[in-house]
């Protein structure tokens, strides 16, 4: 057992730190340091800067556009790209549809998508949830039925998230209506652009547009857009799911947030003196940093195992990423809220799609309260994952 | 970055897990709590026998050399197994302050004795009103002719009835709680002078209250500085806290299972009452808790090693409070799923929330330690 960094861990740190030092564009971070929404283009822009650097998908396999970097060097890019902070990866494109793109899809589906998918020449959506499958994904009922060269989709999704930017949607479908439900689900990605698909975005508490409800009316699409085999896209979304869970504690976003209270904490003021001085608030701060700290060690011990022993077998403290990623983020958010006290009320009324820099920053804390609320929920709610936990950790 | 155990750290947890499984059984722990001083020497000499007692010692001492590391992976075992014996008074406390701070001859004097379990220590820290603050010191240690005269009374210290050596704090200089002025002395537990008053504690153990009158020790009694010791004080209570946070996850762990256990074969309804979700869920929230806290038992273990004290500290208060937050929850909520069972005596579960709930009130609780860390400016 050694719990410390080796030199040459530290040294990698210290390039991945100098590189989004001079590449991150100064707007794009202090909007995320202020906690407000970039416009697509910013987006863009530095994911592609991101990519010719080489790191846009940097847990790619080699032949694919990977690093090779260890499960370390991967966990010290995200705590860096988190808390510097800088846009992460969009995950849809990098982190989701493309690995089940390079591991079950045919070569020419892998030439003609994965240069894309890295360049983000395709903006991704995921095709997943809809109004009658939260929790209960399998029961989905979005249909795709063969007729001729063509499937033709009819169905609804909901949750979509980015979808007004997206050029490209995966998509599980049912193809087989006899089947136990998890054995009827195909993956079939298609344009956003295809007649018959609608967007209606769904305005969420935080008064933001981040997600959307799709509408697919008698879509078609081109056959060779399956990926992998007909009726197996349970097993594939299982993968993908799979495939996301040691980032989803969030860790680095978190520490960014702390450092950010600290500081608005020794300017805003509370019975005439900096509230940072409050001995109750610094508790609890420093509660939060403790549970932190914990979270951050659990992840490592996730990454070095992964590391070891692979990335097949699940190691059970992975289930608690995130259960306790998410609440301390919703804890950074309650205490930001707590700093800003009665300011925290006005709203702006044109919102922030990005562009809206007339709006005062700290408009965007409660909004950002409201919105944090999604990160129990989203993922496979904390309750699912607590269900998770209780049958595949502790037998019951 | 490397969470496994090596080859040799292996071998040590095999080697006393199996210790344990053949001597440790609930039946035998409450026989040797029957023993004088409550514990088994018996026991204690299997300990010896396979070096555990020397594990931190350096080689030229007659130890192991082993780290930290090595001590979390025996604390966690005696967590789990629920022992009573003075490890963490005699090995890590005593041993602690002997390797820090002993000379050659002090060395020599008591480290053998260790090793083979022939002797035992106790640390004879905590007064009427100092509660978990260490410079809080109204016993005083008055130079006479090359000696020390030592006065003073000294509460709950765990493993006094049995202690041959007695590890007290006591004031040179200055008022009781000035930060400099403190020294750390081996003192006889057979002095003249030094009364015991001996009990058991909530969790088993057994303690002692004592009286030190007008106590005589010689120049070779002075552990360190005997005017300014409180870091020495502080690094070592440092490594108490860091194998009280190991022996809560092995606690913890051994609750967890033996809950799971319990809901899977306690039938009521016609069914395993570990069916029910809102059991199912309260044991997920276990299982989360014990994980992060055996996530900050090993940054304590890390933190035992850094260079600089105030990095230290803060790191195994943090640990402390994180373990605090989680024994309660753990230990709480095992009862809670034993239901009525779970209020007996008879049942293993009670002794494990005992002892875990004897560990938040040790060297210093979850608020104490949560102020400790939110005054010194976080942890971020």
């Amino acid at each position: 057992m050694d719990l410390a960094f080796t030199k040459e861990e530290q040294a990698f740190r210290e390039e991945v730190r100098s590189f989004f030092r001079d590449n991150v564009p100064p707007d794009t971070r202090r909007k995320l340091v202020e906690g407000r929404h970039l416009s697509k283009d910013e987006m863009v822009t530095w994911w592609r800067i991101l990519n010719k650097k080489g790191w846009g998908t940097s847990h790619w396999p080699t032949q694919y556009g990977g690093t090779g970097w260890t499960s370390v060097q991967h966990y010290i890019f995200n705590e860096e790209l988190q808390s510097y902070p800088a846009p992460q990866p969009l995950a849809f494109g990098v982190s989701m549809v493309g690995p089940v793109i390079y591991t079950f899809g045919n070569e020419e589906q892998k030439k003609q998508y994965l240069p894309r998918i890295a360049n983000v020449d395709d903006w991704w959506c995921q095709g997943f949830s809809e109004p009658g499958s939260g929790s209960d994904l399998a029961s989905l009922k979005t249909k795709a039925e063969r007729k001729g060269d063509k499937w033709i989709i009819n169905g609804q999704k909901t949750w979509t998230t980015l979808a007004q930017h997206a050029d490209m949607i995966f998509c599980l479908c049912r193809t087989d209506a006899t089947a136990k439900k998890q054995m009827g689900i195909s993956f079939i990605v298609f344009s956003m652009k295809s007649k018959g698909v609608t967007v209606r975005p769904i305005q969420t508490i935080d008064g933001g547009v981040e997600v959307n409800e799709v509408f697919f009316d008698d879509v078609e699409v081109p056959i060779e857009n399956l990926i992998g085999e007909e009726n197996k896209g349970w097993d594939y979304a299982k993968f993908l799911l799979g495939n996301e869970r040691t980032g989803i504690a969030r860790v680095g976003v978190s520490k960014e947030r702390l450092r950010r209270i600290r500081d608005l904490a020794g300017k805003v003021e509370s019975g005439g003196k900096p509230i940072i001085q409050d001995a109750a608030f610094r508790e609890k701060l420093a509660a939060c940093e403790i549970e932190l700290k914990a979270l951050e060690l659990t992840q490592l011990r996730v990454v070095a195992d992964e590391g070891k022993h692979g990335k097949g077998k699940p190691n059970p403290a992975s289930s608690v990423l995130k259960i306790k990623g998410s609440e301390i983020q919703q804890t950074t958010t309650e205490l930001l809220m707590e700093v800003i006290g009665p300011f925290a009320a006005p709203y702006d009324l044109h919102g922030d799609d990005g562009s809206n820099e007339a709006m005062d920053w700290t408009a965007q804390i409660a909004p950002s309260y409201f919105n944090n609320r999604k990160v129990s929920i989203y993922g496979g709610s904390n309750e699912i994952q607590r269900n998770i936990i209780a049958k595949a950790v502790l037998g019951l | 970055m490397d969470f496994d155990l090596n080859e040799e750290q292996r071998l040590l947890k095999d080697s006393i897990d199996g210790l344990l499984t053949d001597s440790y059984d609930f039946e035998s722990r409450k026989k040797y709590m029957k023993e004088k001083g409550g514990w088994s020497k018996a026991v204690w000499g299997k300990l010896a026998e396979q070096g555990l007692l020397g594990l931190p010692f350096a080689e030229a001492d007659g130890g192991f050399g082993g780290g930290g590391v090595e001590t979390m992976i025996v604390m966690e075992a005696l967590g789990k197994a629920l022992v009573l014996e003075p490890y963490l008074a005699t090995v890590v406390i005593g041993g602690g302050f002997l390797r820090h701070a002993g000379s050659d001859a002090q060395k020599a004097a008591h480290v053998s004795g260790i090793i083979d379990g022939s002797k035992t220590l106790a640390f004879a820290q905590l007064e009427k009103n100092s509660r978990y603050d260490l410079f809080d010191v109204s016993t005083t240690a008055k130079k006479k002719g090359d000696g020390w005269v030592i006065d003073g009374e000294k509460f709950v210290v765990l493993n006094g009835e049995n202690a041959d050596t007695l590890i007290v704090t006591a004031r040179t200089k200055g008022d009781r709680r000035d930060k400099t002025g403190i020294g750390v002395f081996l003192v006889p537990a057979n002095a003249k002078g030094v009364t015991k008053k001996s009990y058991p504690t909530q969790d088993g153990l057994h303690a002692a209250d004592i009286t030190f009158t007008g106590v005589e020790v010689g120049a070779d009694a002075a552990l360190g500085n005997p005017d300014d010791s409180l870091a020495l004080i502080e690094r070592v209570v440092d490594e108490a806290r860091i194998a009280l946070c190991a022996e809560a996850v092995g606690l913890m762990d051994e609750s967890l299972k033996t809950t799971v256990e319990y809901i899977k074969t306690r039938k009521q309804f016609g069914v395993a009452i570990g069916s029910f979700q809102s059991l199912q869920h309260r044991a997920s929230d276990m299982f989360v808790a014990a994980e992060q806290a055996r996530s900050m038992s090993m940054f304590a273990t890390m933190a035992g090693d850094f260079e600089d004290a105030h990095e230290r500290s803060n790191a195994i208060a943090a640990a402390k409070v994180q373990i605090g937050k989680s024994l309660k929850f753990v230990g709480q909520q095992s009862i809670q799923l034993h239901g009525g069972i779970g209020m007996t005596m008879e049942a293993k579960i009670g002794h494990y929330f005992k002892r875990l709930t004897m560990i938040e009130n040790s060297f210093g609780d979850t608020d104490y330690h949560q102020r400790r860390v939110a005054d010194a400016g976080g942890l971020i």
